[in-house]
């Protein structure tokens, strides 16, 4: 009895030591950067394939008013706390203006009223965070495509860069600032939309007030908040981290649709 | 059948080997273990994100929920439960709240249960999706070579007389009992097997994948019929919990059999294709 005691304790144990080595090791593995690279290329192959099979215009399905969430989590940053965003709360973004510049034919600048003026867009869809929960909320805004359309874009083209107001990570280099990127595809389908109401009220400051994005098919990562500035790029290599947005400098995919 | 039957010198009992598993099978098999203990440990990194379940389209903090994997703080120090349907249950230690270097951490899983060990969710996704591809394409090899090979229909199709109450009902006695089939029985899987391996290969393992992609805002503007059958993302995404803890049980099931029926023997047929039958002799 006792020799069979001794010889499943011995097995629990080397099982256990077992499989603490597989853990530190599963982390070794983690941290390996050749292997990260190896784990990187499903998004490629992830991408390819969603892109296939959604062509350019598949639509994220679009819900009706009794199926809007009862209340809708604020994400991210919740309030920008620079000096600069709270003298645009006070006078109520009167003075804000949407840059957009970079590799466009004619830049430009719209005030609030300006994008209020033009053709809106109005959704009731599904917000998707990369954590694993869900709300589901109606977006007013007006479709990034005709912005586009009027400040027309260079052949060299091919990203639209969203600077925003939020610092969501306090650094000295301002790297910790939110922003974000979508390709030309993304950027010109018709559910993309520059948000400036949430369920049919001005845009609340937890929401990203004045203005924010709505790219339906991809995590709520991508739907950029505080939006300042539009910048039309051919790489984002050059900005921050290179990776083409906040959460893609901290590891996370650029492409969001998974 | 029994070619050795007039032969005189051969003693009985005996062992002979039969071919069990195809290369195709075996290599499958392995990959397979490979892919869902990697898409399982990063699938809970994961769930540690956000460690709660809905039923429907949406469901976030606050929205009511079928599953949540908590963690409470009071004088005594941080606690962690379960709750399922309004059911509390405490579970300090393991969920909710685990040692991590010694100290009580908040986190659902425990450090041991996650890849990485760290709270990671960004890295717990790049490790999910490569393994989900490579989980998918060994699959997909799996389904093909078992349809065109015939595999499913000689070796996993239960027969007529299989399915019977009466032969099903002996075999689930005779499993309680730990009697496994020998001889020229063992040559085939049983009918519990059968309805097992299909059950785990027809239903379980394709609803992972469905499941998954239903979470996936991109496959849905795509494929708008996944998230009309589960019912919406956030029930996807509780019958993919549901589904793993499914697939875990039969996992355990599945090794607890392999040990009790003949450890060695069947796992050198799952390496080799080998796999040693006794036959008792020719019945005269």
């Amino acid at each position: 009895m006792s020799n069979l005691f001794t010889r499943r304790r011995f097995l629990i144990g080397s099982t256990l030591s077992a499989s603490a080595l597989t853990l530190s090791g599963c982390d070794l593995l983690d941290q390996n950067a050749d292997i990260a690279t190896v784990l990187r290329s499903a998004e490629q192959l992830t991408m390819k394939a969603q892109r296939l099979l959604q062509g350019r215009s598949a639509l994220a399905r679009e819900f009706d008013e009794k199926d809007i969430s009862p209340s809708f989590r604020v994400n991210g940053t919740s309030a920008p706390d620079s000096d600069e965003y709270a003298a645009l709360v006070e006078t109520q973004f009167a003075e804000w203006r949407l840059k957009i510049d970079g590799l466009v034919d004619q830049p430009r600048e719209f005030s609030l009223a300006d994008l209020k003026a033009l053709p809106a867009r109005t959704q009731i869809t599904r917000h998707d965070c990369v954590e694993g929960w869900s709300a589901i909320g109606k977006w007013t805004g007006v479709p990034l495509a005709s912005l586009l359309r009027l400040t027309g874009l260079k052949p060299t083209a091919r990203y639209v860069v969203l600077h925003c107001a939020d610092e969501l990570e306090k650094t000295l280099d301002g790297s910790g600032r939110y922003y974000e990127s979508i390709d030309l595809i993304d950027a010109v389908h018709p559910q993309t939309i520059l948000a400036y109401q949430m369920n049919g009220q001005n845009l609340s400051v937890g929401h990203g007030a004045p203005l924010r994005l709505r790219v339906e098919r991809q995590l709520g990562y991508k739907q950029a908040k505080y939006i300042m500035r539009i910048e039309l790029v051919d790489s984002f290599a050059a900005l921050w981290g290179g990776n083409g947005g906040f959460w893609e400098d901290r590891g996370y995919e650029w492409y969001a649709g998974i | 059948m029994n070619e050795t039957a007039s032969n005189d010198n051969v003693r009985y009992p005996r062992m002979v080997y039969i071919r069990r598993h195809s290369v195709v099978t075996r290599l499958t098999h392995w990959l397979n273990v490979l892919c869902l203990s990697f898409l399982l440990l990063s699938g809970l990194q994961i769930f540690n994100a956000h460690p709660e379940l809905y039923w429907g389209h949406y469901g976030a903090n606050g929205d009511p929920a079928v599953l949540t994997i908590g963690s409470s703080d009071d004088a005594s120090g941080p606690s962690g439960f379960v709750r399922v349907a309004g059911l509390q249950v405490p579970t300090t230690g393991v969920l909710g709240v685990s040692n991590v270097n010694g100290e009580p951490t908040e986190r659902a899983f425990p450090y041991w249960a996650t890849i990485p060990s760290f709270q990671d969710l960004a890295s717990g996704r790049r490790w999910h999706f490569f393994f989900a591809w490579l989980f998918v394409l060994n699959g997909t090899l799996y389904l093909g070579f078992s349809v065109l090979s015939g595999h499913f229909r000689r070796d996993l199709a239960p027969t007529a007389r299989e399915l019977s109450p009466r032969h099903l009902g002996r075999e689930v006695l005779d499993h309680a009992r730990l009697r496994f089939p020998e001889g020229e029985d063992a040559r085939h899987y049983n009918a519990l097997q059968k309805l097992t391996y299909l059950a785990v290969i027809v239903v379980l393992l394709p609803l992972m994948i469905l499941t998954g992609l239903t979470m996936s805002p991109g496959v849905d503007s795509a494929l708008p019929i996944l998230v009309e059958i589960f019912g919406g993302r956030q029930s996807a995404r509780t019958i993919h919990f549901l589904t793993a803890s499914a697939l875990v049980i039969f996992v355990i099931v599945h090794v607890v059999m392999v040990v009790l029926s003949g450890t060695w023997n069947n796992i050198r047929s799952m390496i080799t294709g080998r796999y040693a039958i006794k036959q008792n002799g020719p019945q005269i």
